[in-house]
């Protein structure tokens, strides 16, 4: 009895480990580009084993209102095959590095009409059961402004304007304060140059300030 | 007096409140399945939600730093009346804090009218949600507060 439980347990360990384990695929959720420019689809992915030799990267593309998708790229054996004769024929280029579980590619020359949904998939045998990944590119012919970066301008200059408002205030009320200070100083070198002038005509007046007994 | 003084803090509080929870939950337009704005835009498929972050437009982006900008302010003029009630001079006004309470105010009202004008009129998109009806509440409230710093002085 105990050795059967012993046995159900060792099988149930080494099984269901296995069965959590799946290969997760990152790539962006889309990418903005303007016409005429390159871009770089990424895609990497996570696996609890090693990189195997066989680890296999491949890219579908479905165009913006299609239903269908059609394969553009497809890493195997250690060779990679771009489109030759879809719609990025001679505009494909993989740059990605499958040892470092890298599987990306460069779009070069986009047009209007590579709008669409592209979709990576890995995997790493034995682990290959996972869902691919889908990003979206979207081709401008000015590319609008980035998410937040109008919200933090805003921000930085009124929070900015406020601080500086500040420090004007405290500088006008030091340089105030500064000024009344010299203002006594100039009044008192103005009496030392009278009395120096004084002594070349007559006798100097009598000091008024005598230490108190 | 004590008591002037407590309504005065709890009312200010509750604008507080109020401006957080306006601007931390995407819920400015909601429409049967849809939620979305000022951060997310989410979904409520049969799978569960499905959010992807709100749409970059330049109005979005600007209603989202008005409402920071009133929270900020908000706060800042929380900050302020606590410490001129116990620096202020005996008869003094409430200056900067009413000054901070009032601008906060212009800010949300800058924000809410400005997401009024330009939110589109989608069909899925039927009604403003509450994060919305708050910012509308919160404008009056905080501008009632900032006039009642500015009549209120500090006695004894």
């Amino acid at each position: 009895m105990l050795t059967f439980l012993a046995l159900a347990s060792v099988v149930l360990l080494g099984i269901v480990p296995e069965q959590s384990q799946a290969i997760v695929i990152y790539t962006g959720w889309e990418r903005h580009a303007l016409l005429g420019s390159d871009i770089r689809l990424s895609c990497s992915f996570f696996s609890w084993r090693w990189t195997s030799e066989d680890v296999t990267f491949s890219w579908t593309y479905r165009p913006d209102g299609s239903r269908d998708s059609i394969s553009i790229f497809h890493y195997t054996g250690g060779v990679a095959y771009v489109d030759n004769k879809g719609p990025f024929r001679d505009r494909l280029e993989f740059v990605g590095n499958p040892g470092r579980r890298d599987g990306s590619i460069l779009l070069k020359n986009l047009e209007f009409t590579d709008n669409g949904t592209f979709t990576c998939d890995a995997k790493n045998p034995p682990d290959i059961v996972g869902r691919p990944s889908s990003v979206r590119l979207l081709v401008f012919e000015k590319v609008p402004i980035q998410a937040g970066v109008i919200t933090g301008a805003i921000i930085g200059v009124v929070l900015g304007l406020l601080v500086l408002i500040v420090v004007i205030y405290y500088l006008m009320r030091f340089l105030v304060a500064r000024r009344v200070f010299s203002l006594s100083v100039s009044k008192h070198g103005k009496k030392k140059k009278e009395g120096s002038q004084q002594r070349q005509l007559w006798t100097p007046p009598p000091l008024t300030c005598y230490p108190l007994p | 007096m004590l008591l002037i003084l407590l309504g005065v803090l709890i009312l200010h509080l509750i604008i507080l409140i109020l401006l957080i929870v306006s601007t931390a939950v995407s819920a400015w337009s909601v429409g049967g399945q849809r939620s979305t704005d000022l951060w997310y835009n989410c979904m409520i498929n049969n799978g569960g939600y499905h959010c992807k972050p709100a749409s970059s437009e330049d109005w979005i982006q600007a209603v989202q730093a008005l409402m920071i900008l009133s929270l900020l302010f908000c706060f800042f003029s929380l900050i302020a009346f606590l410490y001129q009630l116990f620096k202020l001079v005996k008869g003094g006004r409430f200056f900067f804090t009413a000054i901070f309470q009032i601008l906060a105010s212009v800010f949300v009202m800058c924000a809410a009218i400005i997401y009024t004008v330009m939110s589109p009129d989608d069909a899925s998109i039927t009604q403003f949600g509450y994060a919305y009806v708050l910012a509308w509440v919160a404008f009056p409230l905080c501008l009632i507060s900032g006039l009642i710093y500015i009549v209120l002085r500090k006695k004894e």
